[in-house]
């Protein structure tokens, strides 16, 4: 008896000890809850610079749902364990955070806990934000706490179980999450600096061009070697990148002001909402971006001029020899891709397409179907969507003519089951995505014809 | 190339070129003038027709897609004297301008009643987003698409009701 009293004992001391430590680790305290500050006690030019830096953090993309106020959340977000809907950032008092004092908004960003101590999951990039000062936190609490306040109640998570106990969280974090600032590497120059802070920070470009493991955390060894977003191919930005043309910091800078650059044609899918929001952002802060990414790609390799490149994909067309692909393109693209107008009017020719050269067929398969659609009130590059006009079939040919004409790669394979999810999942993506709301930078260039 | 069309219920042989779009063959050899060219770049919706069952935009679609397809034009619908429940919702709200971009949004909206038998007030707006209107009847619109749903859905067709319709 006294034995087994022994051993309890110590399972009792061990399981209190054990929650105890788990409770430490799990456990946060609430914040005390604010009256919701007056948007005039914020610096104007404070919440001017945190609009900048919510432009740069592309936080309306996420948090604002088709046709809804903006930062008003309920955007659905597709992860492999159920979808996760973003919440409402605006400040309401009870729907959303005009409760919260600066302390938990930073807290927030930082560790990614909300103001009453719950684990927020991961789909909000807090494994990125963590690296964000505490006076860039300041400004973009200042701009967030300044808008209008929209109610809306957050739309509860659809994920099965474990992943729907936010415990789950805790343990991830403990495992991935490291609570680091930017640390400047000396060797580099100002630009670099500030483009790596905010790549790796603000920006959180790797949340969707770094792949992720089993348990939805980026792994690190494989930095920006391509992802996914919203049923997108994230492509690799850095030495494994399709892009025919190799990128460079002038391209660089040219497309991320722009939207579309004439040796890499024009940026779609959630991309196109991520430039559209860096037309709100200092060109000195593009530029650095540009300037860091640059290095992330690497020295570019040489024989791939936009020139050679170009007559690769015109001597192939003798041996793509699929002719009912051949015609379909000839009927339904070439009038645009090879009409010699250069972007963003004309089509982009298809030799210099990554979608072409990608491992993942689904980036073609998507605009295929659902087009380019006009941002409202602007000029800007446009493509009919062919998702009624052709069926399931003749859009897997006409993909395999183009792979295998441009970009002298192996035939992806399965492509007619990419194109019955594409139709699902694109569909979902239209209604519910917010859509660029405004065309790149740079109205002179936007206007020539 | 020889394209073989049902267009209307009618059978066609269409001898063209196999990227001419669907809408020329419509309008200039068929004459069937309801489709509408606007932009000719499948952006305003004025050429809507239907193809197997979906709205498409005849613009921008070459024949070689829709070979042996069954097509339907804003005229394969009713006639003046017997107006489909679409043309008579559009009537009746008086939803028309100037009317150029009408037929294409009728043939949108008859698709998408077609799958849909009871669709949203966000479905509709949804549906219809791609047409372009530079009138603003953008309300009547949507009015008389949801009076088309209440039309099909009550069966309120009788040739009694048929021959009221102005």
């Amino acid at each position: 008896m006294a034995r087994f009293r022994i051993v309890g004992g110590v399972v009792a001391a061990l399981v209190i000890v054990g929650a105890a430590i788990g409770g430490a680790l799990v456990w946060r305290p609430a914040i005390a809850a604010i009256d919701p500050p007056a948007p005039q006690s914020f610096d104007p030019a404070l919440v001017r610079h945190g609009r900048e830096l919510a432009a740069l953090g592309n936080c309306s993309d996420c948090h604002t749902v088709r046709g809804g106020k903006n930062f008003a959340g309920g955007r659905p977000v597709p992860t492999p364990f159920g979808t996760i809907f973003s919440t409402n950032i605006t400040p309401d008092p009870e729907t959303g955070i005009g409760r919260w004092p600066e302390q938990a908004f930073r807290r927030a960003m930082r560790s990614g806990v909300d103001r009453e101590g719950r684990h927020l999951y991961p789909t909000f990039p807090y494994d990125h934000f963590t690296h964000v000062t505490d006076e860039d936190d300041r400004a973009l609490y200042a701009y967030l706490m300044t808008r209008e306040p929209v109610v809306a109640a957050a739309r509860p998570n659809q994920l099965r179980f474990p992943f729907n106990q936010r415990i789950v969280i805790a343990g991830w974090k403990l495992l991935f999450l490291r609570r680091e600032t930017y640390h400047p590497d000396p060797a580099k120059g100002s630009e670099w600096n500030r483009g790596a802070y905010l790549v790796e920070g603000l920006a959180h470009c790797g949340s969707c061009h770094t792949p992720r493991n089993a348990l939805g955390a980026e792994r690190a060894q494989a930095a920006f070697s391509g992802g996914e977003a919203d049923d997108w191919s994230a492509y690799a930005i850095n030495a494994k990148s399709p892009a025919p043309v190799p990128w460079n910091a002038d391209a660089l800078d040219f497309y991320l002001r722009n939207g579309w650059h004439p040796d890499h044609g024009t940026a779609r899918g959630p991309m196109a909402e991520v430039v559209s929001n860096l037309a709100a952002v200092p060109s000195s802060d593009v530029n650095a971006i540009a300037v860091y990414m640059a290095d992330i790609f690497g020295a570019a390799r040489t024989g791939r001029s936009r020139e050679a490149v170009v007559a690769q994909g015109k001597s192939n067309q003798e041996k793509a020899a699929d002719p009912q692909g051949a015609a379909i393109y000839a009927a339904t693209c070439a009038g645009c891709h090879e009409s010699g107008r250069p972007p963003p009017y004309g089509g982009i020719n298809l030799a210099l397409s990554s979608a072409l050269s990608a491992t993942d067929p689904r980036n073609l398969v998507n605009i295929v179907l659902t087009g380019v659609r006009p941002v409202a009130g602007e000029r800007s590059p446009i493509m009919p969507g062919f998702g009624a006009t052709m069926n399931d079939q003749q859009i897997a040919v006409l993909v395999n003519y183009l792979r295998s004409r441009f970009s002298g790669q192996p035939a992806w394979s399965g492509l007619e089951s990419v194109v019955q999810d594409a139709r699902r999942t694109q569909t979902a993506y239209l209604s519910t995505s917010a859509g660029p709301t405004s065309a790149p930078a740079d109205a002179t260039q936007r206007d020539k014809p | 190339m020889t394209t073989t069309l049902k267009v209307n219920g009618q059978d066609h042989r269409i001898e063209a070129d196999a990227d001419t779009p669907l809408l020329y063959v419509l309008r200039d050899e068929l004459q069937l003038n309801a489709a509408k060219f606007g932009c000719g770049l499948g952006q305003c919706g004025a050429c809507t027709v239907i193809v197997d069952g979906k709205a498409v935009l005849s613009c921008v679609t070459p024949l070689l897609l829709v070979e042996g397809g069954q097509v339907t034009t804003l005229e394969g619908l009713g006639t003046v004297a017997a107006p489909a429940p679409i043309q008579r919702a559009f009537m009746d709200e008086q939803a028309a301008q100037c009317g150029y971009c009408i037929a294409g949004m009728m043939m949108r909206a008859q698709a998408l009643l077609q799958r849909n038998s009871k669709p949203t007030d966000a479905e509709i707006r949804a549906e219809l987003a791609i047409h372009l209107c530079r009138c603003g009847t953008h309300m009547r619109i949507l009015r008389a698409v949801r009076r088309a749903a209440h039309l099909m859905d009550t069966a309120e067709l009788s040739p009694a009701n048929q021959e009221s319709v102005r």
